[in-house]
C-alpha cells in the first residue's frame, strides 16, 4: 500500500470514530448550538430594537446572522479541543503511535469530525435564524462561497484547537484558549460595527481576524458591501490553519514525556 | 536462537535527570522477559523507547532486527504495546474498540468482525461487548486493551506492569494469557514491580534500578546468585525446639511463635546430611522440614539494598528473614 492510499484509509477510519463518537454523543451538537441561538435571541429580542436604530441597518437580524454564524463555528472548538485532549491524555494516542498506521491519520480524524460537526452545526443555527427572520439575499454561487469561507474558517479554528488540546497536559489547560475563541467574536463586527466603538478597541476590531470572516459573510449572504474584505479573510484562515497544523504535527510527533 | 530486541547502551535523560544510564538487555525470540524494578527505575522510559513513543539519548535499540530510530514504521508493524493505562477508548463500545483495531490493522471487514468475537471471548468480553467502555471495571479495561493489542497479531508484545491494580483473578488470568502467547511463538517483554510474577513467568529476568541493571540471568540464576538458602525445622513442642537449637550451639534463628528454627542451608544433599548430623538424637523431635532458597525478594534486597516499590520499610526486616 503506498503512503498516501494508507493515509487516506487510516484517515477514513479515524473520521468514521469521531462520526461514531457524535452519533453517540449528539449532545455534543445540542451544545454547541444552544449558546450561538441563545445569543441569537438575546440580541434579537432584547438589543435589537436599540441596536437596528443605532447601526443604522434595515433589519438587525441581517446585520447580526453572520457573527453568529462565526460564533458557532468558535464554540465548536470546545468539543474539538476537549475531544484531542482527552485521546492524549487516556493514552489512545500513545496507542496509534506505537501502530503501524499512517500516523496524520489520527489527527485527520479529528478535524474530519469536527469540520462536519461544525458545518452542522451551523447550518442548524442558520435554519433558526431563518424562522426569525433571516432573510439571506444570496444566490446560489454567493451561498456557495459562504459555505466555502465558512468552512476555511472552521478549518482554521479546528487545527488550533487539535493544537490546544495536545498542547494541555489536561482539559483545564484548554480554558485559555476556548476563553479567547469565543471572546474575541464580540470585539468585532459581530454585533455592532468597529466604527462605532472607541479608540483602541476600534483599532483592536478592526484588525482583528474574526471581522474580515464576518464582513466576508454579511457581504455574501445579505449583499452588503463588505470592502474587499474577502483577501483579508481568507488570508487569516489561511495562515490560522496553516499554524494549527504545523503546531499540531510538532506537538503530535514530540516524544511522550515531557 | 534469535534475538527478538537488543539494546546496547541505551540512554536517556528527561530535564536533566537521568533515567536510563547505558542498559544493555537481550531478548530472545520466543521466549517471555522481564524487566524487574522499583517505581522511577526507568522500566516504563524503556519500554516507550522500544515501541518508538520516546526517542533515546544514546545507544542502539533493535526490535525484530530494526532500529528503532532509523525505521521506527517497521518496528511498529511487528509490535504490540500495551501499557500501565488501559489505552481504550471510553465513548465507544468494546467490540466497536477492537473493529477500530481491525480498521487499522487493515483486516478485512469479515476478518475483523471473526477476530473481534473471538477474541471478546477469549477475554471473557463477550457478554460486555455492546455497552461502552465508559462502564467498563478496572479489570475488564485491561482485558480489553490486551486484545486490542492482540487483534493485529503482534509477533512481539510489549506489557508495562500489565497486572497492576488488578485483582488476584483478573491477574491469573493474565499470567495465563501470557503463556498461551509465549508458547504461540510470541516475544513477551514484561515489565513488573512484582517479583512473584517475574519468579513465574519470565525465562530471564533483568533487574533495573536508578536506571542502571542491576543483575540479569534466569530466575534461577539470580536466586542462586546470592546466599539466603535455609532448612526450616518445626517441632512439636518447646522442649524439642530448646534441645535441637543446644545440639546445634548457635548459628540457628529461633522463632517461639511457630516453633521453628531457620538454619543457614543451601539445600544440597550434603549440607542437610550435616544438619542432621549436627542435630543427633534431637532430630527426632522435628514434626516437619523444609528446604528455601532464597527468592526473589531476597536477590532484589541483596541487588539494590532496598526492598521492592510499594514494601515499606518496615518490610524490610522482614524480608531478610524470610
Amino acid at each position: 500500500m503506498t503512503t498516501l492510499t494508507l493515509a487516506a484509509r487510516d484517515s477514513a477510519t479515524m473520521t468514521r470514530r469521531s462520526f461514531r463518537h457524535l452519533l453517540r454523543y449528539p449532545a455534543t451538537l445540542v451544545t454547541a448550538v444552544l449558546v450561538p441561538v441563545l445569543l441569537l435571541l438575546l440580541f434579537i429580542g432584547v438589543f435589537g430594537g436599540a441596536l437596528r436604530a443605532g447601526i443604522g441597518a434595515a433589519s438587525y437580524i441581517g446585520y447580526l446572522v453572520p457573527g453568529i454564524i462565526v460564533m458557532t463555528v468558535a464554540y465548536g472548538c470546545q468539543a474539538t479541543t476537549l475531544a484531542v485532549n482527552r485521546d492524549s491524555s487516556e493514552g489512545i494516542i500513545a496507542r496509534f503511535r506505537t501502530m503501524a498506521i499512517s500516523p496524520a491519520s489520527v489527527l485527520n480524524g479529528h478535524v474530519a469530525g469536527a469540520l462536519a460537526r461544525t458545518l452542522v452545526s451551523v447550518a442548524l443555527v442558520i435554519g433558526v435564524a431563518i424562522g426569525l427572520g433571516f432573510r439571506p439575499t444570496a444566490g446560489a454561487g454567493r451561498w456557495l462561497a459562504a459555505v466555502g469561507v465558512i468552512a476555511l474558517l472552521a478549518l482554521a479554528l479546528t487545527w488550533l484547537a487539535v493544537a490546544f488540546g495536545l498542547a494541555a497536559k489536561a482539559a483545564e489547560g484548554t480554558t485559555g484558549f476556548l476563553l479567547i475563541v469565543q471572546l474575541l467574536p464580540f470585539i468585532s463586527s459581530a454585533f455592532v460595527p468597529p466604527g462605532q466603538m472607541s479608540g483602541p478597541v476600534q483599532w483592536f476590531a478592526e484588525h482583528q481576524p474574526f471581522t474580515p470572516v464576518i464582513d466576508t459573510l454579511r457581504g455574501l449572504l445579505t449583499g452588503t458591501p463588505s470592502g474587499g474584505t474577502a483577501v483579508a479573510a481568507v488570508a487569516w484562515c489561511a495562515g490560522l490553519a496553516l499554524a494549527g497544523y504545523l503546531w499540531a504535527r510538532v506537538l503530535f510527533r514530540r516524544d511522550l514525556n515531557r | 536462537m534469535t534475538s527478538a530486541i537488543t539494546v546496547s547502551g541505551l540512554r536517556k535523560s528527561f530535564g536533566g535527570k537521568v533515567v536510563l544510564d547505558g542498559i544493555d538487555l537481550e531478548v530472545s525470540a520466543g521466549t517471555t522477559f522481564s524487566l524487574l524494578g522499583p517505581n522511577g527505575a526507568g522500566k516504563t522510559t524503556t519500554v516507550q523507547i522500544m515501541s518508538t513513543l520516546v526517542h533515546a539519548d544514546g545507544g542502539d535499540v533493535c526490535v525484530a532486527g530494526h532500529d528503532v530510530a532509523r525505521e521506527p514504521a517497521a518496528v511498529r508493524a511487528v509490535i504490540g504495546v500495551t501499557g500501565q493505562f488501559s489505552a481504550v477508548d471510553n465513548l465507544l463500545t468494546g467490540e466497536e474498540n477492537l473493529l477500530l483495531m481491525a480498521d487499522l490493522h487493515h483486516l478485512g471487514r469479515a476478518d475483523g468482525r471473526r477476530r473481534a468475537a473471538a477474541l471478546l471471548e477469549q477475554f471473557g468480553l463477550a457478554e460486555a461487548a455492546g455497552k461502552t467502555v465508559a462502564t467498563y471495571s478496572g479489570g475488564m479495561r485491561r482485558r480489553l486493551d490486551l486484545a486490542m493489542t492482540l487483534i493485529g497479531d503482534p509477533r512481539i508484545i510489549f506489557l508495562d506492569e500489565p497486572t497492576t491494580g488488578l485483582d488476584p483473578r483478573s491477574r491469573r488470568m493474565m499470567w495465563q494469557t501470557i503463556r498461551q502467547l509465549v508458547a504461540g511463538g510470541v516475544t513477551i517483554f514484561l515489565t513488573t514491580q512484582q517479583l512473584d510474577e517475574a519468579d513465574q513467568l519470565a525465562d530471564q529476568i533483568a533487574v533495573l534500578d536508578h536506571g542502571t541493571v542491576v543483575a540479569a540471568g534466569s530466575p534461577e540464576e539470580l536466586k542462586r546468585s546470592i546466599p539466603g538458602g535455609h532448612a526450616r525445622l518445626r517441632f512439636a513442642d518447646a522442649a524439642g525446639l530448646g534441645a535441637a537449637e543446644r545440639a546445634l550451639g548457635g548459628g540457628a534463628f529461633r522463632h517461639d511463635d511457630t516453633l521453628t528454627l531457620e538454619v543457614p542451608c543451601d539445600g544440597g544433599a550434603t549440607s542437610v546430611r550435616d544438619l542432621l548430623n549436627r542435630l543427633g538424637d534431637t532430630a527426632a523431635g522435628i514434626s516437619e522440614m523444609s528446604v528455601h532458597t532464597a527468592d526473589l525478594d531476597d536477590v532484589f534486597f541483596a541487588l539494590t539494598g532496598h526492598p521492592t516499590a510499594g514494601a515499606p520499610a518496615e518490610a524490610t526486616a522482614e524480608m531478610e528473614n524470610a
